[in-house]
């Protein structure tokens, strides 16, 4: 049990790589806090987890773009499990579109899920780590937001803006005990992939896949086992880094 | 999880340091640990300690630089603890000379243990991985192959060496279930290091945002993560415990 006693919040853990992720940090004996914009996806994750771990597990509705929410999101967290000691940035949005046709507002929404929340999330957190003189922030760029992508401008720039934010962040508390890093996913298979390449699903994963080396999708537990690495005491001397499980796809 | 579970690890320069770090978190993790090093004393103790954890465990004294001997270390372990799953290529030295002072040996003998050992082991243990479809490349880079270093400069060059062989073998190893990463330390608290003057050290840490020297397990931790079943996305990577020194893009 690499996380026994330690209380985990995951952002859209509702689905997808949050879920995953949850489910694993439940296994290895921290209590998890299931965070979504579904307040349905979010209990119905919590309730699987308890009843399959000896860890408890709560689902609670937030939106992270929302300053009130996030707050009112770790207030309720922290009354059911006390203070926060792992933080998950997971929650995000994709969307395939060209420059030209990504409205102001389109635009505004993926900079708002994607940054916003996870400034939000950390600066609602970060104070109950500097106390206990331990944690652990986690998160999620992509891989595009290292070498862009086509149709892509406005999640790249966001997930870009994550590492920049990551590596900041590691400077600022590298003598409080905590550690700040990223997990940058390639194509894992996912609902977001899904619903985020469209009608056009099919040949969009086609076209990367062909570009990856081994030539396959990730699994949400590829990113899951990333998470956990870092979220462990294994990896107190890590910070700062963006790990890729990428299957190759940056080499 | 699945993590190392009966898996058989090849780790070089395991007499000390690192490399014996990891064949204890390795060990613990449920593999049989193949324990070379040029010093046959020191992997005899790291042996000894494998065995402590319940695994089995095989000592030899291999100059990583032989490409014979490598090879022949490599069929030893083969026939007595079974097929190699995982090699940790870990053995290395850290000899300072000022550039002007850089002898031709000097040079070789870097290039020789770091960047030659490591294409002498991949070479040895690779058909092995090949035939069971499964396989973990770990080298050993440095967090100074991307930073550089004063009186450094053979060693700097010999680590971005192996990191450029590492991304090399991903791609080209990317569909065989093989895995090739690497691991790039900030300035551990090793025999390796403490050769160096206490001043250097002193003022190494000054640089170091977290302000203390890693910890041999820092890298122990890093490898057992990329050595694991579920690590099987990760290929082409460089993974840099440091303490926050060095924060690379990508």
């Amino acid at each position: 049990m690499r996380l026994a006693g330690k209380t985990a919040l995951i952002t859209g853990a509702g689905s997808g790589l949050g879920q995953t992720t949850a489910q694993l940090f439940a296994q290895e004996g921290a209590q998890v806090v299931v965070a979504d914009i579904s307040q349905r996806r979010a209990q119905a994750v919590a309730a699987e987890i308890s009843q399959t771990h000896a860890s408890p597990a709560i689902g609670l509705q937030a939106d992270v773009t929302q300053s009130q929410a996030v707050s009112a999101l770790v207030d309720q967290a922290r009354s059911e499990y006390g203070p926060i000691n792992i933080l998950v940035n997971n929650a995000g949005i994709a969307q395939i579109k060209d420059l030209l046709d990504i409205t102001p507002e389109e635009w505004q929404r993926m900079i708002d899920v994607h940054m916003k929340g996870t400034f939000l999330c950390t600066r609602a957190v970060i104070g109950d780590m500097i106390e206990a003189k331990w944690g652990r922030v986690i998160n999620t760029a992509s891989v595009a937001g290292m070498t862009g992508g086509p149709q892509n401008a406005h999640y790249a720039a966001a997930k870009a803006a994550i590492i920049g934010f990551t590596r900041s962040l590691a400077l600022e508390y590298a003598r409080s005990g905590i550690t700040v890093n990223a997990v940058a996913p390639g194509l894992i298979e996912t609902p977001m992939v899904k619903q985020g390449t469209g009608p056009a699903s099919e040949k969009v994963v086609d076209f990367f896949i062909r570009r990856i080396p081994m030539r396959q999708m990730g699994k949400p537990g590829d990113i899951a086992a990333a998470h956990l690495y870092l979220a462990s005491d294994d990896a107190a001397y890590v910070t700062g880094q963006v790990l890729s499980p990428n299957g190759g796809y940056l080499v | 999880m699945a993590g190392v579970v009966g898996r058989v690890a090849l780790i070089t320069g395991a007499g000390s340091g690192i490399g014996r770090a990891t064949a204890q978190v390795l060990a613990k993790g449920g593999a049989d640990i193949v324990v070379t090093d040029i010093n046959l004393a020191g992997a005899e103790e790291t042996a000894q300690a494998v065995t402590e954890c319940g695994r089995r465990a095989l000592a030899l004294r291999v100059d990583v630089a032989d490409l014979h001997a490598v090879e022949t270390a490599a069929t030893q372990a083969g026939q007595e603890l079974g097929a190699i799953d995982i090699l940790f290529s870990n053995a290395g030295i850290g000899t300072q000379v000022a550039f002007v002072d850089m002898t031709e040996e000097d040079w070789d003998h870097m290039f020789d243990v770091h960047l030659n050992g490591t294409y002498h082991c991949f070479r040895a243990v690779l058909p092995g991985m090949k035939m069971a479809g499964w396989g973990r490349l770990i080298s050993t880079s440095s967090m100074g192959a991307f930073t550089g270093g004063v009186r450094l400069a053979h060693y700097c060059a010999a680590k971005a060496g192996i990191a450029g062989l590492t991304v090399a073998m991903a791609s080209e190893l990317a569909r065989t279930g093989i895995t090739v990463n690497a691991v790039a330390p900030g300035v551990i608290d090793t025999p390796m290091v403490r050769q160096s003057p206490e001043r250097w050290i002193k003022n190494m840490t000054k640089t170091i945002p977290m302000r203390k020297l890693g910890q041999p397990e820092d890298i122990a931790h890093a490898v057992a993560y990329l050595a694991s079943e579920e690590a099987g996305f990760m290929t082409g990577q460089i993974l840099s415990p440091n303490g926050g020194s060095y924060m690379k893009w990508c």
